[in-house]
């Protein structure tokens, strides 16, 4: 179980081979990775740069709380939650998410799991700007409360 | 107390985070509200939309009518954006 928030990039394809190195009762790893998209903004330029700001100390508890909370709904045997901060470029990772579980269901449950609490529940806020420096702060989508209410029991 | 703020409610404060010392009756993350609006126009304009306020205290999710008496911490700041 880890949790980082980070300014620094992270490498997916090392930090699937860690989550299940020396073991051998791993029968499945899920991963999700979101990226920066350079959607036009509200004012029509494309977004270049998207500024991630968050609560030192409550990101943390709320990323361990939420990978907490997975491993007593499903059977993980390991995971890892990975989110920068400060500007970040479009394409540039921003988040990610791996699951290690016996079996690909609750992989792929608790990684989903996982991303739509995060998108609800932990500290972050983004701020798109445009080339000439035109900031906006990106405004909380209720497609994303849907998906976590989702799981609500 | 130590007070922070996130996001555009930070920029319209102006300030990440202050050291406040309300009054006794001021006992839930709304009368802090109420409080700083009193004080000074610049919070009016942070708080005025309480439906898109969210509060932690002392770094753990709560609502504006919990009670923030013993709290060392308050936070306010817009719905979250982020993954």
């Amino acid at each position: 179980m880890a949790v980082r928030v980070q300014a620094a990039d992270f490498d997916p394809g090392a930090e699937l081979a860690a989550l299940s190195a020396g073991r051998t009762d791993i029968g499945a790893v899920t991963s999700f990775t979101g990226l920066v998209r350079g959607d036009p903004t509200a004012e029509g330029a494309p977004v270049a740069v998207m500024e991630l700001e968050h609560y030192p100390g409550m990101t943390e508890k709320q990323l361990e709380k939420i990978e907490a909370e997975a491993a007593a709904r499903w059977p993980v045997i390991a995971s890892t939650i990975i989110h920068r901060y400060g500007p970040l470029a479009p394409g540039d990772r921003i988040v990610f998410v791996a699951v290690a579980s016996a079996h690909r269901a609750a992989a792929f449950e608790a990684a989903e799991f996982i991303m739509d609490y995060l998108k609800t529940k932990a500290p972050f806020w983004k701020r798109e700007l445009n080339a000439a420096g035109d900031g906006r702060w990106v405004d909380a989508r209720e497609s994303d409360d849907q998906a976590a209410e989702r799981w609500a029991r | 107390m130590r007070v922070l703020y996130f996001a555009w409610l930070r920029e319209r404060i102006g300030v990440a985070h202050e050291t406040v010392s309300p009054p006794d009756y001021v006992k839930t993350a709304a009368d802090l509200t109420d409080w700083l609006m009193s004080q000074e126009p610049r919070y009016q304009a942070a708080f005025a939309d309480l439906a898109a306020l969210r509060v932690a205290i002392d770094q753990e999710q709560a609502d504006l009518d919990s009670p923030i008496t013993g709290a060392s911490e308050v936070a306010f700041f817009p719905p979250v954006t982020g993954g």
